[in-house]
């Protein structure tokens, strides 16, 4: 069987499970604190999206280099 | 089984990839002026206009246009400036304004029908807007705290026994001036490109299976309505980076005020 494709596609992958679960445990813990502290939402949603926004630019990363490195 | 060998008359799928990003000149062959240089000056246009139209009939009790206005405003003065950067907030809250427009309609328009491109997605824009943030943040550090305990504060975090500043200094130097920019402007760019790219996976993929045969047709609607799904999920994806992107100018600028870093 023969494949076609850039071997920069796996690596991007690759690059995703390190975010992957980092995202899960932002949001456990916000969804952890919410359960709770039902009151708290407007303190910790900012804190978990602003933590979502920062672990998921990391995949991202992995996808530009996945073009970039062709 | 569902890709199809390619023919003459069928060239075979072909994914989108950074080729679609790049456009014909507009007019004449000058590669200047293109689509992203276009939008770049149409979202001035539109949020000089609004902000006019918003604040030209100042009531007490606003009317809907003001209250838009004026809510966007609250958020950015309320949220990015008072809560993070503190007492000194007031001088740096229209710099924040202003990148937080400029970011949020330059992405929306990745969704908006007929434009379709999120300027964003192309690595100069974020750049441009980063060096505004990356000069503020390291001039009123230096206009706090004169240039020179500005960069021992910088190289050498006050408070910390003397072996850790081994490797400390290094990793603070490489912070300040070579990370925080290159993820500041990448992350911008990457949430951009690869949401735009997204949305031309499914919108192609849609078109060209509904060029196929019959049963593909039906996975090519299926296609075309995760293409408008995803619109709406980009949407959220556009103003989340918008408001990251100012919330860390605002932390950063905070970091230079603060005594000590």
């Amino acid at each position: 069987m023969k494949m076609t494709g850039t071997l920069a596609i796996v690596g991007f992958g690759l690059s995703t499970i390190g975010p992957g679960i980092a995202t899960g445990l932002i949001f456990a813990a916000y969804i952890n604190g919410l359960a709770r502290q039902p009151e708290a939402r407007g303190l910790l949603q900012p804190i978990a999206f602003l933590g979502f926004a920062l672990a998921e630019a990391l995949a991202l990363f992995g996808l530009v280099l996945a073009f970039v490195l062709k | 089984m569902i890709s199809q060998s390619a023919t003459p008359t069928n060239p075979g799928f072909v994914p989108p990839g950074a080729k679609d990003f790049q456009f014909p000149p507009i007019w004449g062959d000058s590669i200047y002026l293109t689509k992203p240089v276009i939008l770049i000056g149409l979202s001035v246009v539109i949020i000089s206009s609004f902000l006019l139209a918003a604040t030209r009939n100042k009531a007490v009790v606003p009317g809907r246009l003001q209250f838009a206005g004026e809510g966007v405003y609250t958020l950015v003065r309320n949220t990015l400036g008072r809560d993070v950067i503190g007492p000194e907030y007031l001088k740096f809250v229209p710099l924040l304004f202003s990148i937080f427009c400029f970011i949020l309609v330059n992405n929306i328009f990745g969704i908006v029908p007929l434009i379709q491109f999120p300027t964003m997605s192309h690595i100069g824009f974020p750049v441009a807007v980063m060096i505004f943030s990356y000069v503020t943040y390291h001039y009123i550090g230096v206009e706090k705290h004169g240039l020179v305990k500005y960069l021992k504060d910088i190289c050498f975090m006050p408070g910390i026994p003397k072996p850790v500043y081994l490797i400390l200094t290094p990793v603070e130097i490489l912070t300040y001036f070579v990370t925080r920019p290159l993820t500041l402007s990448l992350r911008l760019f990457a949430n951009m490109f690869a949401g735009h790219l997204l949305l031309l996976v499914f919108a192609f993929g849609g078109e060209y299976l509904i060029s196929s045969g019959l049963i593909m047709k039906v996975l090519g609607v299926f296609s075309f309505g995760m293409a408008v799904g995803l619109s709406f999920f980009e949407l959220g994806i556009q103003c989340l980076q918008a408001y990251i992107f100012t919330l860390l100018s605002a932390l950063y600028i905070a970091g230079a005020l603060a005594e000590g870093h």
